[in-house]
């Protein structure tokens, strides 16, 4: 594979960059493989390069019905973070962070990590307090977390609305400096690349249709482009889950709800913070062209619909506009819909199944983004080494059976409210 | 913006009505024997469909009624609304 670097860009530059080698191949499905991840999206893609890379299983396909990076890893305010107060969460979560800060190096690909800290604001000193029990809890776990006054805030984000006229006053807020974003289709092709490089077939439009299970063992997936056998399956496929495991007569603890983001017109900078409002659901942060990145509720009914509708936008923005006024004056540039795996105690699912060769990898919720490096990497161990790594070990199936549930929001199996 | 039949008070914006779920979900009986897998299945596991979805939504700011809709959860399409104790 050609390494990408300053020598590489300066070399094709002599030849118009039309010599480019191809990041990966497009090959036809093989009869038989090693294990079969089902989504080429983030998860997806960083799954089979775990499994190639950490465990030397490279006899692996990963099977798209679309094209890679199509889906949430698309559709995304590529927030990275691990400011979790449960261990489950935060532990999880923190290892993560450790590997988006070298992902770039890792994956000799620019993912464009840029660690420029996420800001909770408190709007209310039951809410600072909540803050500052949740910031313990990260750093009793080695996460970082800062409490921010009102007086640093200001110099901070200068544009929120500190008046004591705003509706929600800002009493303070939490922060995690390591936190912030990264470029989330660099992501998915960083991963694509490498996992290409390793031996790893990327087969995109390529819908599952089935599955053979014989003694409760997978034996084989059916394709739109025919039969594969392979003795192990990894499910990454986010809001779709419900309907795979429809397919092995599998029922989840998963809704698939629709979430939608938007960015407005570029401007100047203007926020250099990842940004959370307090006092409802809102999220923002300022892309490198200078678009705002804004994000907040789901639609609040069951959708497989990658759209949504306008009151839920419009609500989410007022929020926004509550936060920092002078975003009232921005034209929306564009909108979208992701379809979330909305699980009921709002944390994921990366677990074996009660069939032999079936491994689940879902229940993101609104979090997969940030994920995409640590679910990679420990559903790649459960799949190789048929158990879970201690990092994911509390995100069981029968976690709703067993009364462990990790509800980190604790508001119940509402889904479309968490 | 959705709009959605309220049996009582007829077609109104999505904006007066917030969601209550899947309409299918039974609680098991009271009288007999509950399994925890019943219990499981009833509070926690969801069909989660493509396509017709039967489900309560809540007409909040306005009459307060429950009640149910058959709604297409790829489209969005409404099929039909009806009372709670009806048959959809």
């Amino acid at each position: 594979m050609q390494k990408y670097s300053i020598f590489s860009l300066i070399k094709n530059a002599f030849t118009n960059h039309e010599n480019w080698e191809v990041a990966w191949k497009d090959p036809e499905p093989k009869k038989e493989y090693d294990v079969v991840i089902v989504g080429g999206g983030g998860h997806g893609l960083a799954t089979a390069y775990y499994l190639a890379k950490e465990h030397k299983i490279t006899n692996v396909a990963i099977l798209e019905k679309g094209w890679i990076g199509g889906g949430n890893v698309g559709r995304n305010t590529t927030i990275l973070r691990s400011n979790y107060m449960w261990d489950a969460n935060g532990l999880f979560y923190e290892y993560g962070m450790k590997l988006w800060e070298n992902l770039s190096q890792e994956l000799n690909y620019n993912v464009m990590y840029s660690p420029r800290g996420i800001i909770n604001l408190a709007h209310s000193d039951a809410q600072l307090n909540t803050y500052s029990r949740r910031g313990n809890s990260m750093r009793l776990n080695g996460i970082d977390a800062v409490m921010l006054g009102k007086d640093e805030l200001k110099k901070m984000i200068p544009f929120a609305d500190f008046s004591s006229s705003a509706r929600f006053p800002i009493f303070g807020g939490l922060m995690q400096p390591r936190g912030g974003t990264a470029r989330h289709d660099a992501v998915a092709w960083g991963y694509a690349r490498q996992a290409d490089s390793m031996g790893v077939d990327i087969i995109q439009h390529c819908e599952v249709t089935g599955f053979e299970v014989q003694e409760g063992k997978v034996k084989s997936i059916q394709t739109s482009r025919g039969n594969i056998k392979t003795k192990k399956v990894g499910l990454c496929v986010a809001g779709s889950t419900s309907l795979l495991a429809d397919k092995l007569n599998m029922k989840l603890p998963i809704e698939s709800h629709v979430l939608q983001a938007c960015v407005s017109e570029p401007v100047k900078p203007f926020l250099d913070h990842v940004v959370t409002f307090g006092a409802g659901h809102f999220y923002c942060s300022q892309s490198d062209k200078g678009e705002m990145v804004m994000g907040g509720d789901l639609d609040g009914y069951n959708s497989y619909a990658q759209r949504g509708n306008l009151p839920t936008l419009q609500h989410v923005l007022s929020e926004g506009v509550a936060m920092f006024p002078n975003l009232s004056r921005l034209k929306m540039l564009r909108t979208w819909g992701g379809i979330m795996d909305m699980s009921m105690d709002g944390s994921p699912i990366i677990d074996k199944t009660h069939i032999e060769g079936i491994y689940l990898n879902c229940g993101w919720c609104y979090g997969g983004f940030k994920a995409t490096p640590v679910s990679g990497w420990t559903f790649a161990y459960t799949i190789a080494q048929d158990h879970p790594h201690d990092l994911n070990s509390k995100f069981k199936l029968n976690r709703f059976s067993s009364g462990h549930l990790i509800d980190e929001k604790g508001v119940g199996t509402k889904t479309w409210i968490g | 913006m959705l709009e959605i039949k309220c049996p009582y008070c007829g077609k109104r914006s999505q904006n007066e009505f917030s969601y209550g779920g899947d309409a299918s979900v039974k609680r098991p009986a009271l009288e007999k024997e509950i399994s925890d897998k019943e219990w499981d299945d009833f509070v926690y596991f969801r069909k989660n469909p493509r396509g017709k979805h039967l489900e309560l939504w809540h007409h909040v700011s306005g009459c307060r009624q429950w009640f149910k809709v058959s709604r297409d959860t790829t489209t969005h399409e409404i099929h039909e609304t009806s009372k709670i104790n009806e048959e959809l």
